[in-house]
């Protein structure tokens, strides 16, 4: 009913969705910084959507399993294997007793989120089980996972992702899987969509045709609260300072030394700076990737569109979750 | 009274469109009841700053931006019974600081921009009655106004990386204190000992909306009598 921690690699943490409710007093909504793909590999696993799982960052992560689970990961150009055998990205894989699972990040840096059947059981701390990581609560023991950490593993529901015959059949990992784009999100060179900000009229008419045509940069002092860019400077016609006021992941903000800043979902509840922009929800998966030193492109997409994006992925994921469960045991 | 997106799944209600401490407050809070007594479907959760009140939705669930724009337009209008004060009036805490040196890297850069010596900015920064007009930016930090306007100072170009815990700081014409470690942009002049933010207390933050807060200065040694 457990996994141990046999390597922990580099900042691996325990994430759900993330926790709502406490933007009044300042709590984050954190969570797995692509919630859609945890959603995706806990929809494999046949759990609920706020199961919690593990995201992984940087080197490798190896995890020992001491029974049998059904496992799926999502999002940036791992490596994962059971034992010697390779799980592809969005595909269900199965776990036996014993058998070691290994997360390798890519070289060039990135992201994964793994889901385990069952989900992890750390306690709910303010209506969630992710980790805070700068205010140390939640998840396991408010921190990154270190090498020895045993996680506990909830009860299995009342069903199961792949049926004996199929566990048989396909031993590591099961044919089905989810649609490519959901599964992988590590693409470089990307073109990531926004809106306009509430502030973008307070831009020259330079910054706001260089936000959108120029190449930004991520630098190095990026974390999970933004993603920090270089690039051109954006400058603003109306420098007064703002009264701070809500921000969300996905705002692009503008501190007075002109670089724009991409909030992830880390970020503060509310802050001061321009908002000059927001990418939409559908492509947080892609700025969860960014890495230092991507290229990031920006381009705008009208709010109607951004809506509608969303509202047809959250179709499509409605049918992907009915599909999956004619493998449900 | 104007409504804003706040990129695709959210959205900005500006209550007011310039902060007066003696008004502002109420009227955001007044608002936040209001919007939180119509039942719309999708609504995730309100975060009210100043003048403003972030309403966080799910697009999926939710009517569109005119829908939820019109819904709330029709709440604000709707009057509802005024909140009843709190037991004991309002609450007033007070937030013991240590202004010496070592606490207060930035202020230098306050006495340069205002003209004020150290001890005249202290004297004034801790005589003022502040209230809460909200609590954001990281768990249970206290986003004050009734800065006395003379030390108001612009936040810093680039903002920090790392700002310790219990900092109490200026950013324009706001004042705060940070509840931990954190990345920020304003001043800092001070630090407290107290704890802001505690998951295992009932009420996790110590301020609230509403609150009235004092500083009080203190020395080095109570600092760190207070701090053990």
């Amino acid at each position: 009913m457990s996994v141990v921690v046999r390597s922990a690699g580099f900042l691996t943490s325990v994430q759900d969705l993330g926790r709502t409710g406490f933007r009044q007093s300042g709590v984050s909504v954190g969570g797995a910084l692509d919630s859609h793909a945890l959603r995706v590999a806990n929809a494999l696993v046949a759990n609920d959507d706020t199961a919690a799982g593990i995201e992984a960052t940087l080197g490798t992560v190896r995890l020992h399993f001491d029974d049998e689970r059904v496992v799926a990961w999502c999002g940036g150009a791992f490596a994962v294997r059971i034992n010697d055998d390779e799980l592809p990205p969005g595909h269900t894989g199965f776990v036996e007793s014993g058998d070691e699972l290994t997360m390798t990040a890519p070289d060039t840096g990135g992201r994964a989120w793994l889901a385990i059947s069952g989900g992890i059981d750390v306690p709910l701390i303010l209506g969630s089980r992710s980790t805070d990581l700068r205010g140390s609560f939640g998840g396991h023991g408010g921190r990154a996972l270190r090498d020895g950490d045993e996680l506990s593993l909830d009860k299995e529901r009342s069903r199961r992702c792949g049926t004996d015959e199929e566990r048989r059949r396909f031993q590591t990992a099961a044919p089905w899987g989810a649609p490519a784009t959901w599964a992988t999100t590590g693409n470089r060179n990307v073109l990531v969509r926004i809106v306009r900000g509430a502030h973008w009229d307070r831009f020259t008419p330079e910054a706001q045709s260089s936000l959108v045509t120029n190449s930004f940069s991520v630098t190095s002092d990026s974390d999970r609260m933004g993603a920090r860019l270089d690039g051109p400077e954006l400058e603003r016609i109306d420098a007064t300072d703002l009264l701070s006021e809500a921000v969300a992941p996905g705002t692009v903000q503008v501190p007075p030394n002109g670089k724009p800043i991409l909030l992830l979902g880390d970020c503060q509840t509310i802050g001061g700076y321009p908002k000059i922009a927001h990418v939409i929800t559908v492509d947080l998966p892609i700025a969860a990737q960014l890495w230092p030193g991507d290229p990031v492109r920006f381009h705008e997409v009208s709010l109607a569109e951004a809506q509608d994006l969303l509202r047809e992925r959250e179709e499509d994921f409605a049918r992907f979750r009915v599909g999956l469960s004619l493998h449900f045991e | 009274m104007r409504i804003e997106p706040l990129g695709d799944s959210a959205l900005i209600v500006r209550v007011a469109d310039h902060f007066d401490p003696e008004t502002s407050s109420n009227a955001v809070l007044a608002a936040v009841r209001q919007i939180e007594a119509v039942a719309m479907s999708g609504v995730i959760e309100l975060a009210p700053a100043y003048t403003t009140i972030g309403v966080f939705f799910d697009p999926a669930r939710s009517g569109s931006f005119g829908e939820l724009k019109a819904t709330i337009e029709h709440a604000l209008q709707t009057s509802l019974e005024p909140a009843r004060p709190r037991a004991g009036g309002e609450t007033v805490i007070e937030v013991p600081v240590c202004y010496e040196d070592e606490f207060a890297p930035d202020l230098n850069d306050v006495e340069q921009h205002t003209g004020l010596s150290q001890d005249e900015i202290i004297r004034r920064h801790s005589d003022a009655t502040y209230r809460v007009a909200c609590v954001g930016f990281t768990p249970g930090f206290p986003y004050l106004s009734g800065l006395p306007s003379e030390l108001a100072t612009p936040r810093r170009a680039s903002p920090r990386k790392e700002i310790p815990v219990g900092a109490v700081a200026i950013g324009g014409t706001q004042t705060g204190i940070y509840p931990r470690k954190s990345p920020g942009g304003w001043n800092i002049i001070g630090r407290t000992p107290l704890r802001l933010f505690d998951v295992q207390r009932e009420s996790p933050a110590l301020f609230h909306a509403g609150d009235q807060v004092r500083f009080r200065q203190i020395s080095r040694s109570e600092f760190e009598k207070s701090l053990a």
